[in-house]
């Protein structure tokens, strides 16, 4: 059991957390990013699912591993990437049928993610089953926080709510307060996620 | 009597001094007050007796006639729209009144981050913000809440200004990037017919006019499908809404006679935003766009209404984002022109363009000033060669 839990298996899942972020050091998967933060609930929903299809074909390409051709391994992988994201597609339009309106196209474009790609190259085809699996756990939640981070903040100033319910007061806005409506395009994101990367940097000396 | 204080408070801000945290603040203080007693330590280098420093106060010398002016117009909006008569005097001191809070906070915000920033980089105070504090509040409908003008100062001084290294390093004219974040940030009170009017009294003066009044710009009521209102006389003038600096053709001609007498604006683009904007308006109006009344808008009317004079004389020079290149200037001037009478025609959502056009070319300006570099390279090369 000890080993389960060995120094290398921690560092597996705590690295991608913070020191060798997907999105913060690496810059991966910004595009997903940009598309879905608008609101907290679809960045929730996109982060979990991303790490889930990540946690499983991590296992799953790592389990093959050894009997995957090197010259088609590329389509191998996606074909285990694309199983996964149908499913976890139709697991929500089937139990989360709004939010999966909402991230429309982008749950399919999670196979296109290229923190997915990188991980099943770099890791999964060179780690045992149960690394890979906390790697794939670790770097989807680093891409998850960084989702929900960016999609509260866009939230709460583009349009005064979180996960839908009211937070800031009626009080404010008859004091003249008024929705940023920036935050609610695409481009805000993009400096919202450099103020994360220049704040993370300046705190995580490495 | 200025040199002579200065350098007896010298010593408490110098290091080890009382007051060494607040070093950067005397030495940019000092520096805008007098010419600056370093000189070269070595190498040979001479020193313009006009720095940036002074450049940035003859453009806000050159622009006070826009200011003054767009005081007496606020002021005349107010007591026009509640119907009643008042002197010059009265109607320009109200506009100072509505207009001095605005100023404030923009130097105030901007100045302050600019300070921070300084000290703890232990850089010298930059003093590009002199000019941009200035350009904010004329830029800006004059209805704009305070809060609202912090928030794009604080946006514009850090995002576009202080990321890219401060002062000279600029990709984008930070006034404009704050007049484009208050613009999609806030639309509804960036544009529309409510905006143009100072509704509120102050220290007394003004009427206080309900919120449903409304005001619409030549160029919003043009967007909207009306008929413009007024005559080329009165676009020139400026006795009507629309932002703070903007209105008073005059009031900006007489600027851009400081600034290109000084040798600080480059004629060579401003008279080529015009020529772009004018030949661009002219073939709209034989264009025969037939239902749409902003291609219908005589030329010459297109180049004295909104902006667009006071983007051309004050913002699409600033020397730091615009093309260097000599050649350069002259496209760089020209698509300004173009693409702000195109965004005014073809993009009902905007009924003014000329913010965004000369952000867009600001982008571009490093690229034409690259492909005129190279040509120039190539002619020498060739030039050589034929030797």
């Amino acid at each position: 059991m000890a080993a389960l839990f060995s120094k290398e298996n921690r560092q597996a899942f705590t690295e991608p957390l913070s020191l060798n972020n997907p999105v913060l050091i690496q810059v991966l998967g910004i595009c997903s990013a940009l598309a879905v933060t608008a609101k907290l609930e679809p960045a929730i929903v996109m982060g979990l699912s991303v790490t889930v299809i990540t946690a499983f074909s991590n296992v799953i390409v790592s389990l093959i591993r050894k009997t995957i051709p090197n010259r088609i391994r590329i389509i191998i992988q996606l074909v285990v990437v694309a199983a996964l994201v149908t499913i976890v597609s139709m697991i929500l339009k089937a139990f989360a049928y709004d939010v999966s309106v909402q991230l429309s196209v982008y749950i399919g474009l999670i196979i296109t993610n290229c923190i997915l790609m990188g991980r099943l190259e770099a890791f999964a085809m060179t780690n045992g089953p149960w690394q890979s699996f906390l790697d794939g756990v670790g770097n989807g939640l680093g891409y998850a926080w960084i989702l929900v981070v960016v999609g509260a903040v866009r939230e709460l100033l583009g349009s005064g709510t979180l996960l839908g319910f009211t937070v800031i007061p009626q009080a404010a806005y008859e004091a003249g307060y008024v929705n940023n409506g920036m935050m609610t395009m695409p481009a805000m994101s993009m400096i919202i996620l450099g103020c994360i990367i220049w704040v993370h940097r300046a705190l995580v000396k490495d | 009597m200025i040199q002579k204080t200065l350098d007896k408070l010298r010593p408490h801000f110098q290091e080890g001094g009382k007051f060494s945290a607040l070093r950067s603040v005397f030495d940019g203080f000092e520096t805008f007050l007098v010419v600056p007693s370093e000189t070269s330590k070595n190498g040979v280098s001479i020193h313009d007796a006009i720095d940036s420093k002074r450049i940035m106060s003859f453009v806000v010398i050159a622009l006070m006639p826009a200011l003054l002016f767009g005081m007496y117009n606020i002021g005349y909006q107010n007591y026009t729209a509640a119907g009643a008569t008042a002197s010059c005097l009265t109607m320009f001191l109200y506009g100072l009144a509505v207009m001095l809070p605005k100023i404030v906070v923009s130097y105030g915000v901007g100045l302050g981050i600019e300070f921070v920033v300084a000290q703890w980089k232990k850089e010298e105070i930059q003093e590009g913000y002199l000019v941009t504090g200035m350009l904010i509040p004329m830029i800006v409908p004059v209805d704009t809440p305070l809060w609202m003008l912090a928030l794009a100062v604080a946006f514009s001084v850090i995002f576009a200004k202080e990321i890219y290294g401060g002062t000279g390093m600029n990709i984008f004219n930070p006034a404009l990037v704050a007049r484009a974040f208050l613009f999609f940030a806030y639309p509804t009170s960036m544009s529309g017919d409510k905006v143009w009017l100072a509704k509120d009294t102050w220290f007394g003066l003004g009427n206080i006019i309900p919120d449903t009044k409304t005001l619409a710009t030549p160029l919003g009521e043009a967007a909207a499908g009306l008929t413009p209102s007024g005559d080329f006389w009165q676009y020139c003038t400026g006795l009507m809404p629309g932002s703070i600096g903007e209105t008073s053709v005059i009031a900006i001609a007489i600027g851009a006679a400081i600034l290109l007498w000084t040798g600080i604006a480059s004629w060579k683009t401003m008279c080529s935003v015009f020529v772009g904007g004018a030949l661009t308006a002219w073939l709209f109006n034989i264009g025969g766009l037939e239902n749409n009344v902003v291609a219908n808008i005589p030329w010459y009317n297109h180049l004295v209404l909104g902006g667009f004079c006071f983007g051309a004389v004050f913002m699409a020079t600033d020397p730091v984002t615009s093309a260097r290149t000599e050649g350069g200037k002259y496209i760089y001037g020209f698509l300004i022109g173009v693409l702000a009478i195109t965004i005014r025609v073809l993009n009902p959502g905007y009924p003014e363009g000329m913010m965004l056009a000369i952000l867009f070319m600001n982008m571009f300006a490093p690229l034409i000033d690259y492909c005129f570099v190279q040509r120039n390279i190539n002619k020498r090369m060739k030039r050589a060669e034929a030797k």
